[in-house]
């Protein structure tokens, strides 16, 4: 006789007055014979630069598993996305099932779990860059790439040609550049509806899009500013940094 | 036109070069590091903390000196972990300071990491970051090379390892027990509290997790001391703040300001304030989860406790202000919807009070709601808040009942009519058409 669940007989009782050991017994013995392990290194053909990344990030941990979601990272940049190729790979170098990472990767918004275009644009369709116009600015470039705006505004979209992934996103952190986009993880903005054809052909050119709004070429909001007094003054350009610190 | 700002973080922000080692240290950096390394006791430094008055500057406003001292003296495995992952819609001060000073930040790591005796240090950082996190790993890079890091600081044979770990999208990892699973590998869910991480945090260690500001501000302390510190600011609410002001302002962008001046000044002196002919209508004082004032309450003094007083509160220092071209049911929805999306759906009352949420604001929109929803959708924010492990729940319930209270009127109004597409300068976001409203939204994180 087994239990409601097909346990066995002996493990029916209510899992805290288990031992340990019989709650590990219990818990192989539900689980699905088709469940995969994790899976042998030798068994897995694995790109060695994809190995070394992931081993470097293992590195760097006190504890491996630490390593999950650079791992995921090295994987999606070697094949475009999480694919489950790429996931049994990273699982057989860091010793954990191919599962364990999948339940990962499913958590995170930019990890992709089915296949998308080359170029991310992640349009931020959050409230700053809703008042300044995210919402025709992500038409535009549904339009510009070819690729359907009820989709992008929810899971993103890809176009025909696998070109382009247009998002709407949540907030991206940059509402001072309101409304803005991240291509290819660089940022940029404040962008007009305008700005999408030329970004999306600059991209097809394999230039960069849009190098004079890019978020590294901004300066503070406030331009310069005097010292306040209280602020103590630069030490001498050479020497004495150290006699400078005060009590 | 800067007439208020006062720039101690952001002192120098935009010096050719700050970003590289070099520049840095010709401006006085790693002084600070050097001496608390060779010349100051750990609890030296956390008495200075505590005294200077510095609170925490993610949110919570918490004295950072106090939270040091949680963590228990003694030999075991302890961490510091740099919470960067700014994912509050308003918030990005954190990304220009990381993007153009990342060494005052590393500084501040490793004098933290000292204080509390940590040999760890994780900079957490948000993974749409992308290319903040490879400025960041650059300066790492350099001050390893230096001997600012590693295993013989300043030449005492004191050792802090640094890493910065990139996170891949989610706003609940901001959350300090969701950032620690995150760190350890697993899916972003917020862990039940007590134990706080000051005593069991990642790996099970004792864990001091600071916001980037805060760290930022420690070598400034050590350098001057805690009188120094105090004589930024209020009495309460020492320092300086940097304010990111967005939304509808002519100038949006970072200001570093002394907390205490009105709010008034941050929105209109420094970020221009709204439009020529445009008025404020609402704003939210610390980012999307802090409940809106009205234009009537701009003379508040920007500080943690009038901003508390005031039923709202100073959070992250994110001002978003909506002038009178703005619906206040569509932006409660936009609102609610970031929430609906980044709930990890771990708690009940979170997972599906913001959904329900979203559909009810969604019914408001439309036009097809009664005054009767408008208590419900209230109904539902009381009892979200307060009944979940993290606060991203309250997070939603909170401006969105300041919203419902405040602009109640407004409320009956789009939903006797729905929103009203056709008055003069409204603006609707996006074509919300009957399909775009009947279509699921997603649940949960990840896409």
């Amino acid at each position: 006789m087994t239990g409601d669940f097909g346990q066995p007989e002996h493990l029916t009782r209510p899992t805290d007055e288990l031992s340990a050991a019989e709650r590990r017994e219990l818990i192989a013995s539900m689980r699905p014979e088709d469940a995969e392990g994790v899976p042998e290194l030798h068994e897995v053909e694995i790109p060695a630069e994809l190995r070394e990344q992931i081993e470097t990030a293992m590195s760097r941990y006190p504890q491996l598993r630490s390593a999950s979601i650079p791992a995921l990272w090295a994987v999606q940049r070697h094949h475009g996305w999480c694919s489950p190729e790429g996931i049994r790979q990273a699982a057989a170098v860091m010793g954990v099932t191919p599962a364990y990472l999948q339940s990962v990767a499913s958590f995170y918004d930019l990890f992709a779990t089915s296949p998308i275009g080359r170029h991310r644009v992640l349009v931020c369709h959050n409230i700053s860059c809703w008042m300044n116009g995210a919402d025709e600015l992500l038409q535009a470039f549904c339009e510009a790439s070819k690729t359907e705006i009820e989709d992008a505004d929810h899971h993103g979209a890809t176009s025909a040609d696998g070109e382009f992934f247009v998002k709407g996103f949540e907030c991206l952190g940059a509402c001072d550049l309101a409304p803005m986009v991240s291509i290819d993880e660089h940022y940029y903005g404040p962008l007009e509806p305008g700005d999408a054809l030329a970004a999306i052909e600059a991209l097809r050119a394999g230039d960069e899009p849009l190098p004079e709004k890019a978020l590294t070429k901004r300066r503070a909001a406030g331009g310069e500013v005097d010292r306040d007094p209280r602020v103590p003054a630069d030490p001498p350009p050479h020497g004495g940094a150290e006699e400078a610190s005060r009590p | 036109m800067s007439g208020s700002e006062t720039r101690l973080l952001f002192n120098h922000i935009d010096e050719p070069g700050l970003a590289g080692l070099e520049t840095y240290e010709r401006l006085g950096g790693y002084r600070a590091l050097k001496r608390a390394f060779r010349e100051l006791e750990p609890d030296e430094l956390i008495g200075s903390f505590e005294e200077s008055g510095l609170r925490g500057r993610g949110g919570a406003g918490f004295s950072m000196g106090k939270k040091g001292s949680f963590l228990p003296r003694g030999d075991m495995q302890k961490y510091v972990c740099c919470n960067a992952d700014e994912s509050e819609p308003g918030a990005f001060k954190d990304r220009e300071l990381m993007m153009k000073n990342p060494h005052q930040l590393i500084e501040g790591c490793a004098i933290a990491a000292l204080a509390v005796g940590a040999a760890y240090v994780f900079i957490f950082i948000r993974g749409e970051y992308w290319e903040i996190a490879d400025v960041l790993d650059r300066a790492v890079a350099e001050a390893y090379e230096a001997g600012h890091l590693g295993g013989d600081i300043a030449g005492t044979g004191k050792r802090v390892e640094l890493v910065v770990h990139r996170g891949a999208g989610a706003y609940i990892c901001g959350e300090e027990t969701a950032l620690l699973d995150a760190l350890e590998g697993k899916r972003g869910n917020p862990r039940l509290k007590p134990p706080f991480p000051a005593i069991q945090g990642l790996y099970g260690g004792p864990t001091l997790i600071n916001n980037v500001e805060t760290l930022s501000n420690l070598a400034h302390i050590v350098n001057n001391g805690a009188e120094w510190f105090k004589s930024f600011g209020s009495e309460q609410s020492p320092g300086t703040k940097v304010v990111s002001v967005s939304g509808c302002v002519q100038r949006p962008g970072n200001y570093e300001i002394e907390l205490g001046i009105p709010a008034r000044e941050i929105i209109f002196d420094l970020a221009g304030g709204p439009r020529e002919g445009r008025r404020v209508k609402a704003w939210f004082p610390g980012g999307s989860s802090a409940p809106v004032l009205t234009e009537a309450e701009l003379d508040l003094a920007y500080t943690f406790e009038t901003l508390a007083e005031a039923g709202s509160m100073l959070g992250s220092g994110s001002i978003i202000v909506a002038d009178d071209t703005v619906s206040i049911p569509e932006l409660a929805l936009r609102t609610a919807r970031f929430y609906h999306h980044e709930s990890c759906g771990k708690c009940t009352p979170c997972r599906e009070g913001t959904n329900w949420t979203v559909k009810m604001l969604e019914r408001v929109t439309r036009g097809e709601a009664t005054p009767m929803d408008l208590d419900i959708i209230a109904s539902v924010q009381e009892n979200i808040i307060g009944y979940c492990l993290c606060v991203l729940g309250d997070s939603m319930a909170m401006p969105v009942a300041a919203m419902v209270t405040k602009f109640r009127d407004e409320f009956e109004d789009v939903a006797a009519s729905g929103s009203r597409l056709d008055a003069p300068g409204f603006r609707r976001p996006g074509e919300l058409d009957d399909s775009a409203i009947d279509r699921p939204l997603t649940t949960g994180a990840g896409v």
